[in-house]
């Protein structure tokens, strides 16, 4: 599997990204600039999380007009998975490859600690490792990750079944204690129709290898690999 | 000319920012505070004397990045720079 990960001035998970690609895939992936408006062929474009411009107007609103985003706006609508994480995911609703917005968090805090997810949906290039209903743990680092939409949009994602990931308790429960951020519906994570693109808040990479004391994380990197082979 | 830009979050959108000032206005003894809500001030000059391609112009800039309008109304008024 090739895959391409976008650096933005001010990400910060990009080399994590690429090293959990590369012990899931065998395979180092592309670093792409922002500024370059070629990505190479790829299997999978991942954007990672960070700061980038520095959180300035809205968390992702800059980088979603980067000169690269074009090109990544027009592979993801040819069904080339897009995987945002973190301020990726920020930046794919900012693109209007997701639906909705990331918004402060509720706290008004930023939350730096492991949360428990449940796996709504394990029949997705993302997720077909996991088990459906089963909770995963991944760390989250973020201060805008409050997911919100209207009604009606959040009827569309549940009706759809376009929820990859609740905010949920030790036994799955999903709970609003359980909810660190506010995020409507405990949504941590969404696809986009077809199940192709996904922008999560939590981070996948920062748990994918045993030295950084678990890798449930890694689980969806070997899906990817498995799957976009 | 010059645009002066006010973005306001949407009725009903959860404003976590707004609740703490009304707390903090509450702890200081402004004890007639009500609702408090959090919005963005954007000053923008454009190079354009015509009134209405203006107005066109900061319309486009609101839509396409300055709001999101999904949680964001936005609003102006245009001044001779």
């Amino acid at each position: 599997m090739k895959a391409s990960v976008i650096v933005f001035p001010g990400s910060n998970c990009d080399r994590d990204a690429a090293v959990a690609l590369e012990a899931a895939t065998g395979q180092a992936p592309a670093m792409v600039w922002h500024g370059d408006s070629e990505i190479p062929a790829s299997d999978l474009i991942v954007l990672p999380g960070g700061f980038s411009y520095g959180d300035y107007l809205r968390s992702g609103a800059m980088a979603a007009h980067s000169p690269v985003m074009r090109e990544v706006v027009a592979r993801a609508r040819t069904g080339t998975p897009v995987l945002g994480i973190c301020n990726g995911f920020q930046i794919l609703t900012e693109a209007g490859l997701l639906p909705g917005v990331l918004m402060r968090n509720a706290t008004l805090k930023f939350v730096c600690r492991d949360v428990l997810l449940r796996v709504e949906r394990n029949d997705t290039a993302y997720t077909s490792r996991y088990a459906r209903g089963e909770v995963i743990r991944f760390p989250i680092a973020h201060k805008d990750g409050s997911y919100f939409a209207d009604d009606a949009t959040l009827d569309r994602l549940e009706g759809e079944g376009r929820v990859a990931f609740r905010y949920c308790n030790a036994t799955g429960e999903v709970t609003q204690a359980a909810n660190p951020n506010g995020s409507r519906h405990n949504i941590a994570g969404i696809y986009n129709e077809t199940g192709t693109v996904l922008g999560l808040m939590p981070h996948p990479e920062r748990l994918a290898d045993p030295a950084l004391g678990g890798t449930d994380g890694a689980n969806m990197f070997l899906s990817l690999a498995e799957t976009l082979h | 000319m010059k645009a002066r830009i006010t973005i306001t979050l949407k009725p009903g959108v959860l404003d976590p920012q707004g609740k703490a000032i009304a707390g903090a206005l509450h702890a200081l003894g402004f004890g007639a505070v009500g609702n408090v809500r959090q919005g963005k001030y954007i000053e923008v000059e454009v190079a354009e004397s015509d009134p209405s391609r203006a107005r066109a112009e900061i319309e486009r800039m609101c839509e396409q990045l300055l709001a999101n309008t999904i949680i964001e109304n936005y609003a102006y008024e245009l001044e001779a720079a």
